[in-house]
């Protein structure tokens, strides 16, 4: 059995930028100087899961869901409750397991009680569930520290002040940062691998023939129903998988960082952006939005400045204005690349070999 | 035939679309090693009756039978892994997946492997052989990795008769499989269907506007009427009334 599926990414562009991707990220901590680098790094990396698994959903199933993020939070919360009250790896791997499992089982009874009625009753049931759970993670104080959530350690091989090595390897003075970021580099390339093997396995066929067409499927004798009762359920799993990681590596969980419905919309863009039911698109699209969200200020600040006595310039490269920005280059890419950067390079290279029948 | 036991039976079957009756007490039973043509003017309720069989639509009234079960109140998945297969008169396939791939997942319905989510669709190595050997059945071999909606309409009709032919089903339902399709190419399809039949246990259902395809093919023909069936026999008799002649087929003759 090989281990990797045979998903190509059809284009050398595509390909080119994949290996930068994970290249870069696999030396991140050696390649990026500073803390905030490496914590960006990070966030791409936990993102790419988020969105991937997303991608299961939306891009390859055809379900609009809502609550990707109270997953995420399950996920987030799970962890920073039980390492909350003290504890090391236990509390830590038990906390996230139990976001997995309380995830997998709220979004599988969803599932199985509103897809049976019709699609949009899914897609609104996860809107209702989202704003429960940011209400929830609010007002039970006693749980969850409101809005100021919770604040925890974690294991010490993970913390910041760890050093297990006296002297720097390959110029880089290991921290607990840096294991905790390798930590989470591995559960991400496994999650990956995981997902692009689930999609081209026979049950992700038929994820994407429901998504094409969900009367034929039925008429083919699939019965659509457990099909995407079960895409949902892995895609909340990962999710939380995803959140638990978020919280071990910023230490702390409040409900803006894993629940807000703005972050529901980044997820949106993210796979939107990479194209959707490709996966690789999510990777791209989780990396793309991250590195806009943390670089577009700082670089329009300094377009202002090297701007400064353009007539207009300085006013229009204002770095209070990055959402703007960010919202021109969504509707940019949405315009020049309407199936995402991954589908829009994928249906090049396949025009070329299959010229469409008038 | 009549002494034989039936693989589809409908009692009574009836639907209603708001104050219409689209398909009106239809009884009738489908037997194996029998091609039935089921004709009628446009809007007689073939399709529906199609619909009403393979469970698209709900029956407002009357029973549904497949090899001795009621199947009445079953969902389309259930019913097609009781042995129901249909071709659909509209296109139905899907349309962003290969064609490869369109007969793949019908092969893969059939063989009840749509749970494995750890090995590669391209391992599962009988699968694939049979998929390539339908596509060379209906002849679309060489367009095997195509988008599904890169095809030409004749195309695509083999397509969705090749993702008939993938299910192996006991009961074969085709709604005007060779509508819309250039001259050429429609041989090829009657032969599929011709092949079908010799098999000898397989109850086949054939909407059909095409006289000359009906004389070549089908058993028995049913008349369909606004709904209700009003003649049953083997075709030269059912072609012989008059009713038949003028009503119905002579206005339907440009369809085809
Ligand atoms: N889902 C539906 N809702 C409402 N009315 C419907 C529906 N399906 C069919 N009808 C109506 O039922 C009647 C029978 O339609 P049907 O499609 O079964 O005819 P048909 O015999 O297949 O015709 P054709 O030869 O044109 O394919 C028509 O009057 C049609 O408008
Ligand atoms: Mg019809």
């Amino acid at each position: 059995m090989r281990l990797l599926s045979e998903d190509r990414p059809g284009h050398w562009l595509l390909a080119a930028l994949l290996v930068a991707l994970l290249l870069v990220l696999a030396f991140a901590p050696f390649l990026l100087p500073g803390t905030k680098a490496l914590a960006v790094a990070a966030r791409i990396l936990i993102f790419i899961v988020l969105a991937a698994s997303y991608d299961l959903l939306l891009g390859y199933t055809g379900i609009v869901s809502f609550a990707q993020t109270t997953f995420f939070g399950l996920g987030a919360y799970g962890v920073a409750i039980a390492l909350s009250g003290g504890g090391g790896w236990l509390a830590l791997i038990l906390g996230a397991a139990a976001g997995i499992a309380v995830s997998v089982g709220l979004a599988l009874a969803m599932a199985l009680l509103s897809l049976r009625v019709r699609a949009i009753f899914f897609s609104m049931i996860t809107l209702a569930l989202a704003r429960f759970a940011q209400v929830l993670a609010s007002e039970w104080r006693g749980l969850t520290g409101g809005e100021d959530g919770l604040t925890f350690s974690v294991p010490r091989l993970i913390a910041p002040g760890f050093h297990p090595f006296a002297s720097p390897i390959l110029g880089l003075r290991i921290s607990g940062t840096v294991i905790a970021y390798y930590l989470i580099f591995a559960v991400t390339l496994v999650s990956f691998l995981v997902l692009l093997r689930i999609v081209n396995s026979p049950f992700g066929r038929v994820l994407q023939a429901i998504r094409e067409n969900p009367f034929r499927a039925e008429a083919l004798g699939f019965r659509t129903i457990f099909h995407r009762a079960l895409a949902s359920a892995l895609a909340a799993g990962f999710a939380a998988l995803a959140g638990a990681m978020l919280a071990m590596q910023l230490r702390y969980t409040n409900p803006d960082t894993t629940l807000s419905f703005s972050l529901m919309i980044d997820i949106l863009l993210m796979v939107v952006i990479g194209g959707m039911g490709t996966l690789y698109g999510a990777a791209i699209g989780a990396t793309v939005m991250v590195l806009a969200q943390y670089y577009l200020q700082p670089g329009l600040s300094l377009l202002a400045a090297a701007a400064r006595g353009i007539p207009l310039a300085p006013a229009l490269f204002d770095p209070e204005r990055w959402l703007l920005w960010l919202g021109l280059i969504f509707v940019l890419v949405v315009t020049f690349f309407p199936a995402g950067i991954v589908g829009s390079l994928r249906a090049r290279a396949n025009a070329a070999a299959h010229p469409p029948i008038a | 035939m009549a002494n034989a036991v039936a693989l589809l039976r409908t009692e009574a079957l009836s639907v209603r679309f708001g104050g219409e009756v689209a398909v009106d007490h239809v009884s009738a039973a489908f037997y194996p090693g029998t091609l039935t043509a089921i004709v009628g003017p446009n809007g007689a309720g073939k399709t529906t009756f199609f619909n009403l069989i393979s469970g698209q639509i709900r029956a407002s009234a009357g029973e549904v039978w497949l090899k001795g079960e009621r199947i009445t109140r079953l969902s389309v998945p259930q019913r097609a892994r009781r042995g129901l297969g249909r071709a659909f008169q509209l296109t139905n396939l899907f349309p962003g997946l290969s064609v490869f791939e369109n007969v793949r997942l019908a092969v893969q319905a059939e063989a009840r492997r749509d749970f494995r989510l750890l090995s590669l669709a391209s391992d599962h190595h009988d699968l694939n052989a049979r998929s390539a050997e339908l596509l060379e059945t209906v002849g679309l071999s060489k367009r095997a990795s195509a988008p599904a909606s890169a095809l030409s309409h004749g195309d695509q009709r083999k397509l969705e008769v090749a993702l008939l032919l993938a299910g192996q089903p006991d009961v074969f339902m085709f709604d005007e499989p060779t509508a819309g399709m250039s001259v050429d190419e429609v041989p090829p399809v009657l032969d599929l269907i011709a092949a079908i039949k010799r098999d000898r246990e397989k109850a086949i259902l054939l909407v059909e506007h095409k006289m000359d395809v009906i004389r070549a093919l089908a058993d028995r023909v049913i008349v369909l009427h606004q709904g209700r069936l009003v003649a049953d026999g083997v075709p030269e008799a059912v072609m012989a009334l008059a009713v038949v002649q003028e009503a119905y087929l002579g206005s339907t003759g440009s369809e085809g």
